[in-house]
């Protein structure tokens, strides 16, 4: 690159040169725009990117639920849901800065490639200035990567891994979602308490990227309170039957099993576990437990009668009583007649924080969106430390919630949720059981687990 | 040793589903000769069917409860399923309990006429058809069936327990414990493997199958109507790979993509185990099956890493590498 | 012309004339107008058609000549774009070294397979090579996570040293692939009267390729060796009492399509640095498999067509929505939209693989020869038209051989 004359817009001049020869210059025209996809006229267009096809497709249709919902909110239509707890207040329901939001979708099929084309298409075709949605962190990191380098915003949707606002942050990049030292941080004092503190645990590892992470995560905090680890075996994503991993639990001297897994894999190893007999069984003395780190209401729904007295961490659950959560439950289980999925509440959030910033910023302008995105420098409550900065929020479900300004990770209180044992409805599967406060969960943004990555610059296209 | 024995348990488990949908695979593709993409769909409609008898027998209709609200604070409405009405809690219950082993009687007509209405409107015309074209017709109605579950049943897994009294785990050894529906499933695969060959060796039916598979054009020119008796070997090995796929939900929770991931390994099975040969894939899938549990366990991970991500392909090219043909191949199946 | 015989050459000719103008033929409706959903004219599709193309023209070299069915292909494109992003990484966001190099491997990677692979025939070879592929998928997406970043996939980043480049762009942003100075994603639009047309540096670069490659297999496909990879598929008994061993070329034929893959991965990188393992499931081998026999094994347009087909599909079906139902019926009362959204809701968006299904369901029973026979059949219809009076042409064109 450095060694040719030839630079970018010495090549747009050359084409604007030569198109001038060709035609008429008012046809033929370079994209000279202060910011990929300005949008000019009365529509503003935001890509909603969700598994359509594949395992998660469900999980992507909830995704896909409440982005509509947040539009229609964002438009004015509706009863406002979120929109009127929000401690912003800079949206009015007349779209954002004015402009009427459209949308287009796409399907990720849960691979990044076709997750990347389908975010192209958003970008190259729709003209889209925002990209959102996924539920894998594999998507997440790369369409993030993606929308760096195309000068839109990403605002992630399901993505767990410590690596998205880790090694692999992106200026661009933005997530709500918690991730797995969260996860772990806000799991471990509670186990500790259920269980006690001289337990043997058993990691089983779905052997990829974020299996990874979090099983790094969950030992480090588990071990941190005395808990020791006998044995991380990992299990291929591919793998449908647990039983060959499951068997060697049962003479391992280990009394806890924590599942690192997610989605059908998840669903297989728990039903597996409980098939093998381990939650009926006594070692050292003490009952046998299971832990299955990551929960999502969909996988709850999938493991049945099995996910009954087991632990794990929520980003968010619909059954939490505060007026945000229960102003976004309202207006989604009005619409679509059952309650939203924590896919689905990050998914409504990001959408509100992206317009919000926008109205703030006053332009559609990548940078200027982050900039607003990364906040006037405000801080969280009980937290000393310098990276304690950025955007404060409230009224979104989460409680006061930080989008810190160093890495774009949203810092909030975590859910400790257990399989409820007597459900009331089809709907009410997970109980909430202990609310894990910011302060606990909290991390610098050169923790080792995260360390590596650079945020880069913000780039508008252009 | 302990550790040994449940690996071998695993393998014979894991033996059992790659043996059945193989079976089937092998009726079709190894002696009808044609590249059958969709018995994977197979597999996963049987499940369906229990997934199906189970949401019929919990077919309810709602009552008010005031007492109690639901998430939009409304009052709850309690679903109370038209069994319990009819025969009274406990039998009701009991009739929603065994819904898998019930769902068996439903899969076997059901199955038979899939594969009856898939050979005679579809398969039938694809026999003198290159194999490309067969691979490309099978894997668009492998998609086609898929989807349709997909739009009536969601992505999600959808749990069918085993009955109560079948689940929980049984006492093998002293000090050895495995999970009795695993068990079940090994029981039922041997006396399905058992009943085919038994019907293919020992009655006249399946004798002039036997025939028809050496040679098609001889048996046809004495005068006997092979086509009638390769359609019902057709709705045959549809009905084993759907029986396959009911008694797996209880194992693992059905999902409208889980043929697709049963299908590669099936393939890989029949060729393993030889083209032609029934045996052949019957043992390969066994032989798999264990080799796959032993390369899971901590020692073999540990000492060679990835391992049990690579083991049946790898053992797929040592044995094809090895034996030409397969463990048991015929000559000349399948081989231009 | 180039060697080619009159037929051929207009083929190629067409070949170049419908990539030059896609920009045009693929935006066949106004910007802003309720079809501008089909309209698939922007870079990154077309991109993806060519280089899918380029793909399955490689493959057909192997399996259209030799009958070889090779299950495993997805395993070079993997390879070449995990080598073209390795070379942005290393050495410069230059997208010849990388495009050469993805080349090599993806041709010593083939070489090895084939080599062993090609001992066996049939069904024995086809799952061979996808042993092969679905190993390479396996440990790329776990074990060897060092090298691939598995699940994540690879990505270049701020970090990579880039000795004959730099690490970071002035600004700070990554550096974008380029050819000498031209970046891969350089775009300009041209806007007549309603209708915007995007020309981008990076597909007319791919296009490029796409009529070099295509050339090249029509070389092929006409020359002695094209010959007796023809023969081998016909008869291999035969060929060895004529005393030719048919092994060496079809591993030279496997080789070549293994590095027509390498290119399409090599391609696919430069025009987005990125390489996921899944670029090697199965399922992607079996893509090429199908764009194969969609578009006509053995023809030498027919795989990019189907190619194409597919990847528009893929594209622009997910695409559509409730929502943009509800737009295009909205002419209809209210009864009747709902109606007809609901009747239409099942095979796009969400369902769009439905439509595929059916898709290859229908051209396989009505098409025996893929698509390309649709696009003889329809021609014929035509010459008979024009050529009433003089029966005998009209024969003579049934009789066509199909090609």
């Amino acid at each position: 690159m450095s060694t040719s004359k030839f630079t970018r817009r010495g090549v747009l001049k050359t084409g604007a040169v030569a198109g001038a020869g060709l035609a008429l210059p008012t046809i033929f025209t370079s994209r000279a725009n202060a910011y990929v996809n300005e949008p000019t006229g009365d529509t503003v267009t935001l890509g909603f990117n969700v598994p359509q096809s594949g395992p998660y497709a469900d999980e992507g249709a909830d995704e896909l639920r409440a982005f509509e919902l947040a539009v229609e909110h964002l438009n004015g239509e509706g009863d406002g849901g979120m929109m009127n707890t929000f401690s912003m207040k800079n949206l009015k329901g007349n779209g954002i800065l004015g402009k009427k939001v459209a949308f287009v979708t796409g399907d990720t099929q849960t691979k990044s490639d076709a997750a990347r084309a389908s975010a192209k298409s958003m970008i190259e075709k729709d003209g889209a200035v925002m990209i959102s949605g996924g539920s894998s962190s594999g998507v997440a990191v790369a369409v993030q990567g993606l929308c760096q380098e195309a000068g839109v915003i990403f605002m992630a949707g399901l993505t767990h891994s410590n690596d998205t606002t880790g090694k692999d942050k992106k200026a661009n990049g933005f997530r709500h979602f918690f991730d797995a030292y969260m996860s772990g941080a806000a799991l471990a004092p509670v186990l500790a308490n259920e269980y006690g503190k001289e337990r043997r645990a058993y990691h089983l590892t779905a052997d990829y990227t974020w299996g990874w992470t979090q099983q790094e995560s969950i030992q480090a905090s588990t071990e941190a309170l005395g808990w020791e680890t006998v044995e991380n075996v990992l299990t291929p994503l591919a793998a449908t039957d647990f039983s060959s991993y499951i068997a060697p639990v049962l003479n391992s001297g280990a009394d806890v099993l924590v599942l690192n897994h997610y989605g059908g894999n998840m669903v297989n190893s728990l039903t597996n576990a409980v098939q093998f007999g381990l939650r009926d069984k006594q070692v050292n003395g003490k009952n046998f437990e299971i832990v299955v780190p990551l929960y999502s209401e969909l996988m709850a729904k999938g493991a049945g009668e099995n996910i009954k007295g087991i632990l794990g961490s929520c980003n968010w659950q619909w059954s939490l009583q505060d007026e945000g959560t229960k102003a976004f439950v309202k207006s989604f289980g009005t619409k679509y007649g059952f309650p939203p999925s924590q896919a689905a509440h990050t998914c409504y959030v990001q959408t509100l924080l992206y317009a919000d910033a926008v109205e703030r910023a006053g332009t559609f302008e990548p940078c200027a969106v982050v900039a607003a995105l990364e906040g006037d420098g405000s801080s969280l409550d009980g937290i000393d430390s310098a990276s304690n900065s950025g955007l404060v929020f409230d009224g979104l479900g989460n409680g006061k919630t930080l989008y810190r300004a160093a890495d774009h990770q949203c810092f909030k209180d975590v859910l400790v949720t257990k399989g409820k044992e007597n459900p009331t409805s089809e709907f009410d599967l997970l109980e909430v059981v202990e609310v894990t406060p910011v302060d606990q969960v909290w991390y610098e943004p050169d923790h080792p687990m995260f360390a590596g990555g650079d945020l880069g610059t913000c780039n508008n296209g252009v | 040793m302990d550790a040994i024995l449940l690996q071998i348990l695993n393998g014979l488990d894991k033996g059992s589903a790659y043996a059945l949908i193989a079976l089937g695979l092998t009726l079709i593709f190894g002696t009808l000769g044609v590249v059958n993409f969709a018995h994977g769909a197979l597999f996963m409609i049987g499940a369906f069917c229990a997934v199906t008898i189970q949401r019929l027998l919990n077919l309810s209709h709602e009552v008010i409860d005031e007492t109690q609200t639901d998430f939009l604070g409304n009052p709850l409405k309690v679903k109370v399923p038209y069994l319990q009405d009819w025969f009274g809690e406990s039998m009701g219950s009991a009739l929603q309990d065994w819904s898998v082993p019930l769902a068996i009687l439903f899969a076997i007509p059901v199955m038979l006429v899939v594969g009856y209405v898939m050979e005679r409107g579809l398969i039938k015309h694809f026999y003198k058809r290159p194999h490309a074209d067969q691979i490309l017709v099978t894997f668009g109605l492998a998609i086609v069936l898929q989807e349709i579950v997909k739009f009536y049943y969601g992505a999600n897994p959808i749990q069918t327990p085993a009955p109560e009294a079948l689940s929980g785990v049984a006492q093998v050894l002293p000090g050895v414990v495995y999970p009795v529906w695993r068990i079940v499933y090994f029981c039922f695969a041997a006396a399905i493997i058992a009943g085919v060959f038994a019907f293919l060796q020992f009655t006249t039916f399946g004798m002039v199958v036997r025939a028809g598979m050496a040679d098609r054009e001889t048996v046809g020119l004495l005068g006997i109507d092979i086509d009638k008796r390769f359609t019902f070997m057709f709705g045959l090995a549809a009905a084993v790979a759907g029986l396959a796929g009911v008694m797996y939900g209880p194992i693992n929770a059905p999902n409208y993509h889980m043929g697709m991931d049963f299908l590669v390994l099936s393939f890989v099975v029949v060729v393993v185990g030889g083209m032609g040969s029934l045996p052949g894939a019957v043992l390969a899938g066994f032989l798999l099956g264990i080799l796959e549990s032993f390369a899971s366990t901590t020692w073999a991970t540990t000492t060679l890493p990835g391992i049990n991500q690579i083991i049946i392909y790898l053992v797929a090219i040592i044995i094809l590498l090895t034996r030409p043909r397969g463990l048991m191949g015929r000559k000349g199946v399948m081989e231009d | 012309m180039l060697g080619l015989n009159k037929k051929d050459t207009n083929l190629l000719l067409v070949v170049l004339a419908l990539t030059m103008l896609a920009p045009f033929i693929l935006n066949p409706f106004p910007t802003g107008s309720a079809m501008a959903q089909f309209n698939a004219g922007y870079p990154d599709l077309m991109q993806r058609f060519v280089i899918f193309g380029i793909f399955a023209i490689g493959f057909n070299i192997l399996f259209g000549l030799t009958g070889y069915l090779s299950f495993g292909h997805a395993a070079f494109l993997g390879v070449g774009s995990y080598s073209a992003v390795w070379m942005f990484k290393l050495l410069s966001m230059n997208i010849l070294p990388a495009i050469i190099l993805s080349v090599i491997i993806a041709g010593l990677f083939a070489l090895f397979i084939g080599y062993i692979s090609l001992r066996r025939s049939g069904i024995y070879f086809s799952i061979l090579t996808l042993a092969f592929a679905q190993m390479s998928f396996a440990l790329a997406y776990s074990v060897l996570t060092p090298i691939t970043n598995g699940e994540t996939g690879l990505q270049i980043t701020l970090s990579d040293p880039r000795i004959l480049g730099s690490s970071a762009m002035p600004d700070g942003s990554i550096p974008v692939t380029n050819l000498f100075g031209l970046e891969m994603r350089a775009a300009w639009d041209m806007a007549v009267g309603p209708w915007t047309f995007t020309f981008s540096a990076g597909y007319y670069f791919c296009a490029v390729i796409l009529i070099l490659a295509f050339y090249l297999a029509i070389r092929i496909f006409r020359s002695p060796f094209g010959m007796m990879l023809r023969a081998i598929k016909s008869n291999q008994t035969r060929m060895n009492y004529t005393g030719l061993n048919p092994k060496p070329y079809t591993l030279a034929a496997f080789v070549i399509s293994g590095m027509y893959a390498g290119l399409a991965g090599g391609l696919m990188a430069a025009m987005d640095p990125l390489a996921g393992a899944e670029r090697m499931q199965w399922t992607a081998s079996g893509e090429v498999v199908l764009m194969t026999i969609l578009g006509g094994a053995g023809t030498l347009i027919g795989p990019v067509l189907g190619a194409g087909m597919i990847k528009y599909f893929e594209n622009i079906l997910s695409k559509i929505n409730e929502t943009v139902l509800h737009g295009w019926f909205a002419f209809l009362p209210d009864g009747l939209e709902d109606f007809m959204v609901s009747i239409v809701y099942p095979f796009v968006g969400k369902g769009w693989h439905l439509t595929l299904g059916i898709l290859f369901m229908l051209v396989v029973i009505f098409l025996p020869g893929g698509l390309v026979e649709g696009g003889q059949r329809i021609g014929r219809l035509f010459r008979r038209r024009g050529a009433k009076a003089s029966g005998a042409e009209a024969e003579a064109a049934k009789q066509q051989p199909g090609e």
